[in-house]
């Protein structure tokens, strides 16, 4: 393919993925008038953002008080201390804010009986610095996501904002400064490529569940834009935290949100007991998640699981009022009914911890502007799961992604209305190297005729990702891991496919999110088998709980940012931010709930 | 693990290749303790030949990717149980849209009228410091609208969409129109209606009820549009 065939199209911002984060963002550049490109695998209604079911919080204070200081209290101390604090205060003073902006984007809210947005309890959410649940939860029934995310993009309609459906950004470009450039997509239905040019890119390419067997993710959530990231030369920061949800139906991997214990439910083991009880006393079965889901595990390793191989425990709410099932929990009924066989009205939900959610990514601060070794990444923004502001650390709490979505979308899109500001009217002369490597990629896998199965090295690195890499962690199969995984890679490079087609060929599709997939599963990999300490979400065997290091946690020497390095696996790291904007640090604690 | 087989008979389609559209017979093992749905069973299929293309994302009914024609009736794969299914399962693309490669249907004509209908609220009022106030009953009145999925099953089944899906907004069009009229924070009502009020945009539904049929989320579009048309006749009189 001759480089100079290749169409250009110029913008004045191009944002990738059409999730809650590049709608947000979106809505901010097209109503101040920029020239702006969206561009989204899947029509943008269809971006996972819609399978998002509790809420989203924000200390709006509709039920009883609430505090922004209260919510970022509770997010350092979900985070374990491993968020940055001047991007979490940030984001929990700005919630009210956008919370509302966002009903006032037509968003159905549910509503208390003054007619304000309904609010509900969620895990780790307490009012007055640790105290005792609060409602902050702000919720649309069990589909605060889809509802989010239509509202969201109807507000889009309203203003225009140019969508180009079904094309998927295959590799970002960099000039030889490293500025960003823009992106070479290709459109699903025709193959075609082209480079998307403009003066500012932002991603908003989502989670990469999907590197693991078991996920409550859904099957586009490839981590895209971490692999087209980390093939530019950017480091992809504290990939080891993954968040493990508690609930997902045994068996299917489907979330059933944790608004289910916020409105009453129970966990159980086998004997039929409140195990919660006893691993929060105060909490209960609203402890952080990292906190309920190795709470579970361990009531399933010591054979107090349920059903006849016991390996899950049951999510019960059968002792709530069918009413309040049907008007609060709709979704999760219908879930229970289709995936578990089971109505929850009258028999529990069988579930056990699945793999949810990425709290690392690309490194930002809170302005949604990338930045490597303390230099912003000129014209180069990110937001949503694929970013890491870093406000969720070490464990994210649940509903403050929705609300990272809208802060941090909203705040990329002023930082790059600024930026484009500054910037000289033409657009600089494109480097073609980086789409040199694109269209490579995209040839090696039209000649190659012999190699790896996309699905075989797909489940491999699945399967060695779950293994090695779990709820809970052991140095010696972290090691094995880190080399399997670097096997996988082997694989993946080498994959063949027989599908030439041009036109929606999904085979090559799958091949393309595969390499992507790859690079988040040796980030993961290789970060975790680094970190020798328990923090949040990351928990291993070796770095257990002494009187120095409580639940394992060493702030001496590992209160740290991971940054991985694609190039040779190299690893760096820097120090966490524990200066908020205006307020005191909220000091190191140990964490208990 | 004991497998069981299913059989298919898919459409299958590749304007790379294919001269015409054609049936194919193949058959997939799943593993019945974990592949439950007509989806589970797709992506083994795909497994197995590679080349057969569908869209699908969330595999939980929410995101509306994987709308399809299953044994005659428009549903979703992921929500579909394989063993309510009479074999071989028939799969076919959407009916009335553009087939772009075997079950992936050109989606354009379908949202183009869900656009048709200024789908968000209209509201000029100089919003407030805090949330627009909605009491509980208002808000009931968006239950049964506002969960659309626009995954296409009832205006691909409509018969007057078949026939006038350039000039007929169609049931799932019609549904989000009426989400945006029931939104007491709406003030567009009126212009709404002008809007509609048309032989073909509303007045093309015959009360079929196909729709109503084969939504995967148990909406309503029919009392929907019952619900236009009574506001157009007291708008009258
Ligand atoms: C089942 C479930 C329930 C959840 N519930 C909650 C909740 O109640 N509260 C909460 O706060 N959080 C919740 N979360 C987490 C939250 O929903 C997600 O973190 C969030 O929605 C991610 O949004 P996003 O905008 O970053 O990405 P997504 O919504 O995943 O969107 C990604 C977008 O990027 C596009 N894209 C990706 N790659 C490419 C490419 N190569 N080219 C072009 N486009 C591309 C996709 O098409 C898509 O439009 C939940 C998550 C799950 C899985
Ligand atoms: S009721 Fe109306 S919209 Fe629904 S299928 Fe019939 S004609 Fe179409
Ligand atoms: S009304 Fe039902 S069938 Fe029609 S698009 Fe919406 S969810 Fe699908
Ligand atoms: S895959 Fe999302 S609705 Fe079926």
């Amino acid at each position: 393919m001759k480089m100079s065939s290749i169409p250009v199209r110029k913008f004045d911002a191009i944002i990738v993925g059409a999730g809650g984060a590049g709608l947000r963002a979106a809505l901010q550049l097209s109503e101040a008038g920029m020239k702006t490109a969206v561009l989204s695998k899947v029509f943008p209604t269809r971006s996972h953002t819609v399978a998002a079911q509790g809420g989203v919080s924000a200390s709006l204070g509709n039920s009883e008080p609430d505090h922004w200081h209260w919510h970022m209290y509770d997010t350092v101390k979900g985070s374990d201390w491993l968020g940055d604090q001047d991007a979490i205060e940030f984001m929990c003073r700005e919630a009210p804010n956008v919370v509302i902006e966002l009903e006032h984007f037509g968003m159905p809210f549910d509503r208390n009986s003054d007619g304000t947005i309904y609010q509900r309890p969620f895990g780790g959410h307490m009012s007055n610095f640790g105290e005792k649940p609060v409602r902050r939860a702000c919720a649309a029934a069990d589909r605060t996501g889809h509802a989010m995310l239509h509202a969201l993009y109807q507000r889009n309609v309203r203003a225009n904002t140019q969508f180009f459906v079904e094309w998927m950004a295959l590799d970002l470009i960099r000039d030889s400064e490293g500025n960003v450039q823009g992106v070479v997509a290709m459109e699903m239905e025709t193959s075609e490529i082209v480079i998307f040019q403009a003066k500012a890119t932002l991603f908003a390419t989502g989670g990469a569940g999907r590197i693991f067997a078991s996920s409550t993710n859904a099957f586009i959530n490839t981590g895209d834009g971490l692999g087209m990231a980390a093939r530019a030369g950017i480091p992809l920061e504290d990939m080891e935290f993954w968040q493990f949800h508690p609930t997902g139906v045994a068996g299917a991997g489907v979330l059933i949100t944790e608004g289910v214990r916020g409105e009453g439910g129970i966990l159980r083991n086998a004997n039929g007991e409140r195990f919660m009880e006893r691993y929060a006393p105060n909490a209960k079965d609203l402890a952080s998640r990292d906190v309920v889901s190795r709470a579970m595990v361990t009531e399933i390793n010591e054979g107090r699981g349920c059903g006849p191989n016991k390996d899950h425990v049951l999510l019960d709410i059968t002792h709530l009022d069918p009413e309040v099932i049907m008007s609060k929990l709709p979704g999760i009924r219908e879930i229970s009914i289709k995936f578990a066989g089971v109505d929850p009205i009258k028999a529990p939900i069988p579930v056990v911890p699945t793999c949810h959610y990425q709290m690392g990514g690309i490194p930002t601060n809170y302005r949604g502007e990338v930045v490597v070794e303390d230099q912003v990444v000129k014209g180069f923004y990110a937001a949503g799961e694929c970013a890491c502001a870093s406000v969720h650390g070490a464990n994210r709490l649940g509903t403050n992604s929705l609300l990272d979505l809208l802060v941090f979308g909203k705040s990329s899109g002023n930082s790059m209305i600024d930026f484009i500001k500054g910037q000289p009217k033409d657009l600089p002369e494109l480097v073609m190297n980086d789409v040199e490597r694109s269209v490579a990629r995209v040839a090696r896998l039209d000649n190659q005729t012999q190699g790896a199965n996309v699905n075989e090295a797909r489940t491999a690195m699945q399967r060695t990702m779950q293994a090695h890499c779990g709820v809970f962690r052991f140095n010696d199969m972290l090691q094995e891991g880190v080399k399997k995984i670097l096997e996988v890679e082997v694989m993946v490079k080498n994959t063949v496919i027989a599908d030439k087609s041009k036109t929606f060929n999904t085979a090559r599709l799958e091949a393309l999110e595969l390499e992507n997939l790859i690079e988040v599963a040796k980030a993961t990999m290789i970060s975790a088998e680094a970190r020798k300490e328990s923090r949040g979400a990351h928990v291993r065997d070796d770095a257990a709980d002494t009187a120095e290091n409580p639940n394992g946690r060493d702030d001496q020497n590992w209160l740290k940012h991971t940054l991985w390095h694609r190039e040779g696996n190299r690893l760096t790291y820097k120090p966490v931010n524990l200066k908020p904007l205006s307020v005191e640090t909220i000091a190191l604690k140990t964490r208990s709930y | 693990m004991t497998t069981q087989t299913v059989k298919f008979r898919i459409y299958r389609y590749d304007p790379d290749k294919d001269a015409k559209p054609y049936m194919q017979d193949i058959s997939v093992e799943v593993d019945p303790s974990t592949e439950r749905k007509l989806l589970d069973a797709l992506v083994k299929l795909k497994v197995v030949d590679e080349s057969l293309s569908f869209r699908r994302s969330c595999r939980e009914g929410v995101c509306g990717s994987d709308a399809m024609n299953i044994n005659g009736k428009n549903g979703l794969a992921c929500i579909t149980d394989l063993a309510s299914l009479k074999q071989p399962i028939e799969v076919r693309p959407l009916p009335g849209l553009p087939v772009v490669r075997d079950l992936i249907v050109d989606m354009t004509q379908f949202f183009k009228q869900y656009h048709s209908i200024k789908p968000y609220v209209i509201n000029n009022s100089p919003a407030p410091d805090r949330e627009r106030l909605q009491s509980q009953e208002d808000r009931k009145e968006l239950d049964g609208l506002y969960e659309c999925i626009l995954c296409a099953c009832c205006s691909t089944s409509c018969p007057s969409f078949w026939w006038n899906p350039d000039k007929f907004v169609g049931p799932a069009g019609l549904l989000a129109a009426y989400r945006f009229i029931a939104d007491t924070r709406d003030e567009a009502t009126s212009e709404r209606l002008d809007d509609l009020e048309d032989p073909y945009r509303l007045f093309r539904c015959h009360s079929i009820m196909n729709c109503v049929d084969v939504c995967p989320k148990e909406l309503n579009p029919t009392k929907a549009i019952g619900k236009i048309k009574d506001l157009m006749v007291k708008r009258i009189s």
